[in-house]
């Protein structure tokens, strides 16, 4: 049995008169111990998406199953079972960093010697700091709180719904360091992040824009559903090089990607000779042109275009 | 267009201490004109407090610093007025329209009505907005309500505009088009200096300088700092370099 089961969810909302769509006829399963990623920017649905999983609140249609239970008839026992981070910093700000994790622990009927041994490694870290009051920590700190209290229950499934948004290339590296290590006691883990390179690290990954999957395959499947060849191209130019590529015969889409620009062709029949010899003619020096497979990046914003027109 | 010998921002031996924890630990460098200086860190390296220092919101515990040739320990005020200045937290106001966002940020910054009128109506076409002049900014997609935020802070046309995280959770081509309108103000002169924690982002500066526990620990070109980290990213530097706080993170 699948930890997760979605069938056919949709969500509106209504802000100043008018309906806003937020998720529009999702489905999807989620098997017992993956690490599922839910990818894409603000105001996608993620949110929206993890708020109807943990029984917060319904969806306007569709069925959803967590562990075997139904999230509108059975919430009280997924309540008991399920681990939930919320984007924004939700614990008490004035109850001290050991009483927080007491406080959770007691609502569960559980103690945090019982399930010591799951949270040790993340709350070593901040356990110099237990008697400091929450709303005191820094953001980091915070965070590994926030995590150590979703998971003093041992859950059977976690959800965490942007757990490193704002938090630099360092932290968001252990952060997710710290999600393998959960897998493998055996914990599901959904979790929503809008950068794109974190796509990687997950089993599953389902790309989200305007309240519906772009896509959901595993990181291999998501990029290679980019079809068409891709070039990375640098020049000493790279101003007049955008513009130039812009005007090239065959192009169907420049983006910049760190210092190139990945270029990508409507036919397979032009060859790196062309692409040279056109950007010679526009007197580039420097020039690199290579051969690249798409990242997650590249078919989300191919995905994002299909879906516009 | 870069004017190297013309600096926007010059910062010598700048500090801050909170109590007994250096915040900003002496640190030195010069901004060209037109340039687009990017401002890189881990959570607590001090990226916020060396920011709101050169934006005059807080004065330094030592160390001189100049932005567009006004002293930050003694000409705060000079300062704002000719900065812009814009967050990763939208600074526009959700119950106001489009139009009056402007009118506000505009008379806020001493601008003339006819100056404002003329500004708006470039900044409607230029984003295609003419027809949501008279929406509420709550009511806007995320990315043209973060196009518009930037709009707004060169509103005045401010020699100098500082970006705090201004990409922060937009989809992909917005976060590209929105590089593009920096490129543009830094073409006709505006000076960048923005923070960003998405590392492709700052292979887009002319010049990157890594904070490091309250220091700078490295400011060069994206291509020359890859060359001397041997790394063939910016977020191999970052992290070679990141990776050696010893400070608890923020």
């Amino acid at each position: 049995m699948p930890s997760v089961v979605v069938e056919n969810i949709s969500k509106s909302f209504t802000a100043e008169k008018k309906k806003v769509l937020a998720l529009g006829d999702i489905s999807f399963d989620v098997a017992k111990g993956a690490l599922f990623g839910v990818i894409g920017p603000d105001g996608a649905g993620k949110t929206t998406l993890f708020r109807i999983l943990t029984t917060l609140i319904l969806a306007d249609k569709g069925k959803v199953e967590i562990d075997g239970f139904d999230v509108v008839k059975e919430y009280k026992d997924i309540r008991k079972r399920i681990g939930y981070m919320p984007g924004k910093f939700s614990l008490y700000q004035d109850l001290t960093v050991e009483e927080n994790l007491e406080f959770f622990a007691t609502i569960f009927n559980t103690t945090i010697k019982e399930n010591y041994s799951l949270i040790k490694e993340i709350y070593q870290q901040i356990e110099p700091f237990k008697d400091r009051r929450a709303g005191k920590l820094s953001g980091g700190m915070k965070q590994k709180l926030a995590l150590s209290c979703a998971l003093i229950h041992r859950p059977s499934i976690l959800f965490l719904d942007e757990p490193t948004t704002g938090v630099d290339a360092v932290s968001r590296k252990e952060f997710w360091h710290m999600l393998k290590q959960l897998q493998k006691e055996g914990i599901t883990i959904l979790v929503s992040t809008p950068y794109m390179d974190e796509a990687a690290l997950c089993d599953t990954v389902a790309l989200i824009q305007n309240g519906k999957f772009l896509s959901i395959d595993t990181p291999e499947g998501t990029v290679s559903l980019f079809k068409k060849p891709l070039w990375a191209v640098k020049s000493d130019n790279m101003y007049k090089l955008q513009q130039d590529l812009k005007q090239f015969e065959g192009m169907a889409s420049i983006y910049p990607f760190g210092e190139y620009y990945h270029l990508s062709l409507n036919r397979d029949s032009i060859l790196q000779e062309d692409i040279s010899a056109y950007l010679t003619s526009k007197v580039h020096q420097g020039l690199e042109i290579n051969p690249i497979k798409a990242g997650i990046e590249d078919v989300f914003m191919e995905l994002m275009k299909s879906t516009d027109d | 267009m870069i004017e190297l010998n013309t600096h926007m921002i010059t910062a010598d031996k700048l500090t801050k201490q909170f109590g007994d924890f250096t915040a900003v630990d002496q640190i030195s460098f010069d901004v060209s004109k037109g340039e687009i200086f990017g401002f890189l860190g881990a959570n607590g390296a001090g990226k916020t407090t060396a920011m709101r220092m050169l934006c005059g919101l807080s004065l330094p515990t030592s160390g001189k610093a100049s932005v567009n040739g006004f002293d930050v320990n003694t000409e705060t005020e000079k300062i704002k007025r000719s900065i812009g200045y814009m967050s990763q937290k939208f600074s526009l106001y959700e119950d106001l329209t489009v139009r009056e966002n402007m009118r506000f940020y505009g008379g806020i910054y001493g601008m003339t009505i006819p100056q404002i009128k003329l500004k708006t109506q470039y900044i409607l076409e230029h984003l295609h907005l003419e027809k949501e002049k008279d929406t509420l900014v709550g009511s806007l997609p995320l990315g043209w309500k973060q196009k518009l935020s930037f709009s707004v802070a060169i509103f005045h046309d401010p020699s100098i505009v500082f970006l705090d995280e201004p990409t922060g959770g937009v989809d992909p081509i917005t976060r590209r088009e929105f590089w593009e309108m920096i490129y543009e103000a830094a073409h006709k002169g505006t000076t960048i200096f923005v923070t960003t924690h998405y590392m492709d982002e700052a292979e887009y500066c002319n010049r990157v300088c890594i904070m490091v526990d309250g220091r700078i620990e490295a400011m060069d070109t994206p291509a020359n700092l890859k060359k001397q980290y041997e790394s063939a990213h910016m977020e191999d530097v970052f992290l070679k370099l990141a990776r050696k706080a010893t400070r608890i993170a923020d």
